[in-house]
């Protein structure tokens, strides 16, 4: 249970960050973030990097700001930082909600939004928020930056479209309208493991009916995505739970779900079709609720 | 490839020049290279909570940062709670309530209350519940563990 011997840098800024990267890169060298992923699988040997680039040393990355109607988040913005609303409207409470379901407290305190994303674990929260909400992924190397949309940076269980030598180094989160309404659940075994399924959703609600739908599903399949077989039934439809159920059976029916030896197929469709069916709900109840 | 690195850990305020390799964790530099055997040392990966301490006000399992990660850190661990000769209410509350039995996960049982309710000293019983389900204690089954926490957050309030 002790991690393998790695070279240790830790630089002081993101240019001196991507320059070691582009160095140790080839020879199996990564980014050490919150740790709290990669250090586990370190202890279990499950992961041996030769070298350890610590970003932790490097200052200014830990922002989480407002800009241009995006919700901007630093590659060292802990998970603790979003516990309460990190801006007022749906966004932030989306979030906060999101942010219980991680691990525990200690593990928040440590482990990092970008980390998250750039660890890819299909069961993650973070990486279903960044799916369904769009994010622009921020990917640096010495060669320049270029922004990735969800649908290439998440390609399979724990593999991003980063390439070795790029560094995530912020997250850039369309925010929702003021009025969207929405919905997150997510089933696990237990408190704070990782969810077998979980469902993100928003919309509003414009003339008696569904307008701009986003499921998102995680957990189930090697990576989280919209369904928009999901979507599509929820579109131009009144918010009815007879419609949420049809928009969680079509999101069980367009999974291709992961299959392990305590969770077969059929298992994990019903449980996207519960997931889904109760972010629906939850998004409309929580939105009666005062705030 | 695995040069030791010269560091310098302040635990419970003091200095320790030590010099460790980069893999060794921070649990295993407090206890081997300082000493500082109060900190226990359970599962290693990060799920069981008994090496929990606190770090620039920040509560963290210790097994998953690496020692050289806090170099120039205050570092908070069980043997700090306590002044000379006062136990901290959440000792004297764990004596009282019988919230331990073997003893083993209770360092990283208190470090992780001191944290949270010095992060909010006003928890709900559901957010202490949310706090305490961090940690894995196999002998008390938690309900007097929630107790003992909750009537020392109650204390320090009033104090």
């Amino acid at each position: 249970m002790k991690p393998a011997p790695f070279i240790y840098h830790r630089p002081k800024t993101v240019e001196d960050a991507v320059a070691l990267l582009a160095e140790v890169a080839p020879l199996d060298g990564r980014i050490l973030a919150g740790g709290q992923s990669l250090i586990p699988m370190m202890a279990l040997r499950l992961a041996y990097p030769a070298h350890l680039v610590d970003i932790n040393g490097v200052a200014g990355i830990d922002r989480i700001v407002v800009e241009d109607g995006e919700l901007v988040i630093g590659a060292l913005a802990r998970h603790a930082r979003f516990e309460k609303p990190v801006e007022p409207g749906p966004t932030g409470q989306l979030l906060a909600q999101v942010c219980h379901n991680i691990a525990h407290f200690p593990i928040r305190s440590r482990g990092t939004f970008c980390g998250s994303l750039a660890n890819a674990d299909p069961a993650s929260e973070w990486c279903l928020v960044a799916a369904t909400l769009g994010a622009k992924l921020v990917a640096r190397s010495e060669a320049g930056t270029r922004i990735l949309a969800p649908r290439d940076f998440f390609q399979g269980i724990m593999t991003t479209g980063l390439a070795p030598e790029e560094m995530l180094v912020e997250v850039r989160l369309p925010m929702l309208p003021s009025d969207a309404k929405f919905g997150f659940y997510e089933f696990s075994r237990r408190a704070g493991d990782f969810a077998l399924a979980s469902s993100l959703t928003a919309f509003r609600v414009e003339n008696g009916v569904i307008a701009a739908p986003l499921v998102g599903v995680g957990g189930a399949e090697a990576h989280p995505r919209r369904i928009p077989e999901a979507e599509h039934a929820l579109l131009g439809q009144q918010a009815t739970m007879a419609t949420f159920e049809r928009a969680a059976q079509a999101a069980a029916i367009a999974i291709d779900p992961l299959e392990d030896a305590a969770t077969n197929a059929g298992y994990r469709r019903d449980l996207v079709r519960t997931v889904v069916r109760r972010a629906l709900e939850l998004a409309i109840s929580q939105s009666e609720r005062p705030q | 490839m695995s040069d030791k690195v010269d560091i310098t850990l302040t635990i419970n305020g003091a200095p320790h020049a030590i010099s460790v390799a980069p893999r060794k964790t921070l649990v295993d530099a407090i206890r081997d290279d300082c000493g500082r055997t109060g900190t226990h040392i359970g599962c290693e990966h990060g799920v069981c909570g008994a090496c929990t301490v606190i770090i620039d006000g920040e509560t963290v399992r210790s097994c998953l940062m690496f020692a050289v990660q806090a170099d120039g850190c205050e570092i908070r661990t069980v043997e700090g709670l306590a002044t000379s000769d006062k136990l901290h209410p959440l000792q004297a509350s764990f004596i009282k309530h019988h919230a331990l039995q073997c003893g083993f996960c209770t360092p990283g049982f208190l470090m992780l209350a001191a944290g949270a309710i010095e992060r909010n000293p006003d928890m709900s019983d559901d957010e202490l519940i949310e706090v305490l389900s961090s940690n894995l204690c196999r002998c008390t089954g938690y309900e007097n563990i929630v107790k003992a926490v909750r009537a020392a957050m109650l204390e320090m309030q009033a104090a």
